[in-house]
C-alpha cells in the first residue's frame, strides 16, 4: 500500500474526527454538569444548519460568518429550552427525561420536515471544494477550518470553566449539588447556562458541517448516535475526552475503511464503543463513578 | 306540505303519457346516441396507488406529480380522466388494503406502485377481482411471470435495465473513440445496490466490454463522509469511474473527487438514481457537468415530451422532471387510450383494449407501446443522459440525442 495514501488516509481521519469531537462536545458539557443526556442532540445540530442555510440564502452570509450568529441564536434556544422544558424534569427519573428528550428530538424533526420539506438543502461556495497541497498530502480545506474551530472551541470552553466566575461556579454545581445550593449559587440559573453553552457548541458544529454535508431533517438521528459514541468513548463530562473521543472514531473510521472495507466503518466505531465499555467503562478520559 | 303529502298529491301517471313515455324511451335506445355519448363523456376512474410517505416518500410524492399533471394534459388531447389517490405508505400490506377500497369504491383501473413488492400485491387483487393494473414503475421480472391477465407493465425489468445501461458503454465509447481499460466501482451496499452488482459482473464479460473491473468500493447509502472511499477509488488509478448511487452519497462523492484532485476520464452510472437529479446540479453546480447515467428517458424528439415538460416546469419550477414523472405519465396516458378505444369502463373491454395497445406519440424512448402476452413492454430502450449546461441531455442512442457525448470529461480546474 503507498504510503502517501496511508499518510492521506490518516490526516482525513483526523481531521473528520476533529470535527465530529467538536459535535459531541455540547453533549459531553450538558452531561458533565446536569446529569442530563440530550437525546435532542443531534436535532439542535440540524437546526444550527438550517439557520445557517437560511442565513446564506435570505441574506448572503457565508457559514464562517454567519458563525458567531448561529451560536448565539442556538445559545438562547437552548438556555430557553433548559428553563422552560428540561429544569420540569431535572430531578425525574432518568428514562422520563430520556422520554422528554427524545420529544423534543420528534417534534424538531418534523418542524423542520414541514418549513423545509424533504429534499436536502445546501450551502454551495467555491472554497468548499478547496484543498491545500502539501508534499504528498491533499488536506480539505474546510476540515482544516473545522478541526481548527474544534480544538479552538474546546480550548475557550476549558478556559471558561477554569477561570470565570460563572465557569467555577458551574463546575460547583457539578461536583456538589447541594453544597452549591447551600452557599447560594443560583442553580437553575447556572444549569441553563451549561444547557445553552452546549447548544451554542452545537451551533458552531452544524454551522461548520453544512460546509461539509448537505442537511435534511432525517440527518438528526444518525448524529445523536455517533455523539453518544464518542461520548462514552472520551468519558462522558469530559471537554478534552470528547475531543479523544472523536478523533479515535475518526482514525477507526479511516483506518478500517482504507484496510478492510468502508461499508464496514460504523462496525469499528462500535466495536471501539464495546471495547471501551468492557475495559474503562468511564470512558478513557472520564472520572470513575 | 310535507314532502310525504306532496308526493301523494302528485298528479297520477295517465296511460297516454306513459304509452308516450314508453315512445320516447324506445326511440332513444333505438338511435342510441345520447346513452353512449352520455357513457363515453364519463372520465375514467384510475386508482393511484403509490407510496406518498414511508420511506419511499420523496419518488412516490414525485411519481404522484406525473399522475396529476396528466390529467389536464390528457383533457387537452380529448380523453377523460380522473384520478382516485392512495397513500401505500411504502408498505405492500397497505398497498393490498388500499388497492381493495379502491375497487369498491369503483376504480375502473388501476396503477402503480413503483416498489416491486408493493407492485407484486396489488397485481394479485388486480386479478382477483379482474380490475386491469397498469404498471408505471416496478423492475421485478416476477410481476409479469405469474400468468396474469390484467397486469400491464410499461417499465423495463431489472435485466432490461442492466442490459440497457451496460451495453451503451461502447457506444459511447465508439462515438467518442475512447475506450478505458480499467474501472472502478463505487455502489451502494442497500439491495439495489447489490443487486447491480451482481448484474455488472455478469454483464462485463457477456458482454465483451473492453474495461476491466480493478476495485469495487461498497458504501453505505446514508454515508456521513466518503473521503475514505473515495481515496480508495483514487488510489485503484482505474481509468473510468462507475457508479451505482442515490441522490445525497452521490453528492458526497462528487465533492470528494473535486477535492482530493481525483480526474478519472469520466464518471457514468450504469442505471442509478442521484446525478440527473435537480438537487445533483444545484449542490455541485460546475462539477456536476459531464457525468453521464444510463437509464430510459424521455426521447427529446418526441412532440408530447416538450409538452409535458413545460406543463411540469410550470406546475413544479423546483423539481426534478425525471423518469419517474415520465413512467407515471405514461401509465395515465395507456389507460386512458384504452378507455377512448374501448368506449367503455367494463374491465374486461379495458383489458383486451389495453392489451391490443399501441402507442406511437409518446414521452420515453422506445418503440410504440405495446404489451406481449405476459403483458411486459419489450419495446422500451436504456439512454445515455449526460450532464450538460445544467440539465440532464441525451446523449445516446444516436436516432434520440440532443448532443454528442464528452468523454473523457475536461479536469476538474478546467471548468469555468
Amino acid at each position: 500500500m503507498p504510503i502517501d495514501f496511508l499518510l492521506n488516509i490518516l490526516v482525513a481521519g483526523l481531521l473528520t474526527g476533529l470535527v465530529y469531537g467538536l459535535m459531541a462536545l455540547g453533549l459531553s458539557a450538558i452531561f458533565g454538569v446536569m446529569k442530563v443526556v440530550n437525546f435532542a442532540h443531534g436535532d439542535m445540530m440540524v437546526v444550527a444548519m438550517y439557520a445557517t442555510y437560511t442565513l446564506y440564502t435570505a441574506a448572503g452570509l457565508e457559514p464562517v460568518a454567519a458563525l458567531p450568529l448561529v451560536a448565539a441564536g442556538l445559545f438562547v434556544f437552548g438556555f430557553a429550552l433548559q428553563r422552560g422544558l428540561v429544569n420540569r424534569f431535572i430531578n425525574a427519573t432518568e428514562h422520563m427525561q430520556f422520554l422528554l428528550l427524545l420529544g423534543v428530538a420528534m417534534v424538531i424533526t418534523n418542524g423542520t420536515l414541514m418549513v423545509f420539506g424533504p429534499d436536502a438543502r445546501n450551502v454551495q461556495l467555491d472554497y468548499a471544494f478547496d484543498s491545500y497541497n502539501v508534499g504528498p498530502l491533499i488536506v480539505d480545506k474546510v476540515r482544516v477550518i473545522a478541526a481548527g474551530v474544534a480544538g479552538g472551541t474546546a480550548l475557550l470552553l476549558a478556559a471558561f470553566f477554569r477561570f470565570t466566575v460563572t465557569g467555577k461556579a458551574i463546575r460547583a454545581c457539578a461536583d456538589n449539588f447541594t453544597g452549591a445550593q447551600v452557599v447560594g449559587l443560583h442553580v437553575n440559573h447556572l444549569y441553563a447556562v451549561t444547557f445553552g453553552i452546549g447548544a451554542a457548541c452545537v451551533g458552531v458544529a452544524g454551522t461548520l458541517l453544512l460546509l461539509i454535508t448537505d442537511v435534511h431533517p432525517h440527518l438528526s438521528t444518525d448524529y445523536t448516535l455517533l455523539g453518544f459514541i464518542i461520548v462514552i468513548l472520551g468519558g462522558l463530562g469530559s471537554l478534552g475526552g470528547a475531543l479523544l473521543g472523536g478523533v479515535l472514531v475518526g482514525l477507526s473510521e479511516a483506518l478500517s475503511g482504507a484496510l478492510i472495507a468502508p461499508s464496514l466503518k460504523s462496525m469499528f466505531s462500535f466495536g471501539l464503543l464495546i471495547l471501551v465499555l468492557l475495559l474503562r467503562p468511564q470512558g478513557l478520559l472520564g472520572k470513575q463513578a | 306540505m310535507s314532502k310525504k303529502s306532496e308526493i301523494l298529491s302528485a298528479k297520477p301517471i295517465s296511460r297516454r303519457l306513459f304509452t308516450g313515455g314508453i315512445a320516447a324511451g324506445a326511440a332513444l335506445a333505438a338511435t342510441g346516441l345520447p346513452t353512449r355519448r352520455a357513457r363515453a363523456a364519463a372520465p375514467l376512474k384510475i386508482g393511484v396507488l403509490l407510496p406518498r410517505s414511508g420511506h419511499l416518500a420523496l419518488i412516490g410524492q414525485q411519481c404522484q406529480r406525473g399522475a396529476d399533471i396528466a390529467v389536464p394534459l390528457l383533457a387537452d388531447m380529448g380523453h377523460s380522466v380522473t384520478l382516485m389517490n392512495a397513500d401505500i405508505e411504502s408498505s405492500p400490506d397497505v398497498a393490498r388494503t388500499q388497492a381493495e377500497k379502491l375497487i369498491r369504491e369503483g376504480a375502473h383501473v388501476l396503477m402503480g406502485a413503483f416498489q416491486s413488492d408493493a407492485t407484486a400485491a396489488i397485481a394479485q387483487v388486480a386479478e382477483q377481482k379482474g380490475i386491469p393494473f397498469i404498471v408505471n414503475i416496478a423492475a421485478d421480472p416476477a410481476i409479469t411471470e405469474q400468468g396474469y391477465k390484467f397486469t400491464f407493465r410499461n417499465f423495463p425489468t431489472s435485466p432490461m435495465l442492466g442490459m440497457g445501461g451496460m451495453s451503451l458503454f461502447k457506444d459511447i465509447f465508439a462515438a467518442t473513440g475512447t475506450t478505458p481499460k480499467t474501472a472502478v466501482l463505487m455502489h451502494v451496499n442497500d439491495s439495489f445496490g447489490m443487486s447491480m452488482l451482481k448484474g455488472i459482473q455478469a454483464l462485463t464479460p457477456k458482454l465483451n466490454l473492453p474495461f476491466k473491473i480493478v476495485e469495487t468500493i461498497a458504501y453505505d447509502p446514508k454515508a456521513r463522509d466518503l473521503s475514505i472511499e473515495v481515496a480508495k477509488a483514487k488510489a485503484a488509478g482505474a481509468d473510468m469511474h462507475m457508479v451505482v448511487s442515490r441522490l445525497n452519497d452521490a453528492i458526497l462523492m462528487v465533492r470528494e473527487m473535486v477535492k482530493q484532485q481525483y480526474e478519472p476520464m469520466g464518471i457514468i452510472s450504469p442505471g442509478s438514481p442521484g446525478m440527473y437529479e435537480k438537487q445533483f446540479f444545484k449542490a455541485l453546480g460546475k462539477y456536476s457537468e459531464y457525468c453521464i447515467t444510463n437509464v430510459p428517458w424521455f426521447d427529446p424528439k418526441q412532440e408530447m415530451t416538450s409538452v409535458l415538460g413545460a406543463a411540469f416546469e410550470k406546475a413544479y419550477p423546483d423539481q426534478s422532471y425525471e423518469l419517474n414523472i415520465g413512467f407515471t405519465f405514461e401509465a395515465v396516458l395507456i389507460a386512458a387510450d384504452a378507455y377512448k378505444r374501448a368506449g367503455s369502463t367494463d374491465s374486461k373491454a379495458l383489458a383486451e383494449a389495453l392489451r391490443a395497445s399501441n402507442i406511437a406519440k409518446r414521452v420515453m424512448i422506445g418503440g410504440p407501446i405495446q404489451f406481449d402476452e405476459k403483458g411486459q413492454n419489450k419495446n422500451l430502450k436504456s439512454a445515455a443522459v449526460q450532464n450538460r449546461g445544467g440539465k440532464p441531455v441525451v446523449v445516446m442512442p444516436k436516432e434520440s440525442a440532443e448532443m454528442a457525448p464528452v468523454f473523457p470529461m475536461p479536469g476538474w480546474k478546467a471548468r469555468s
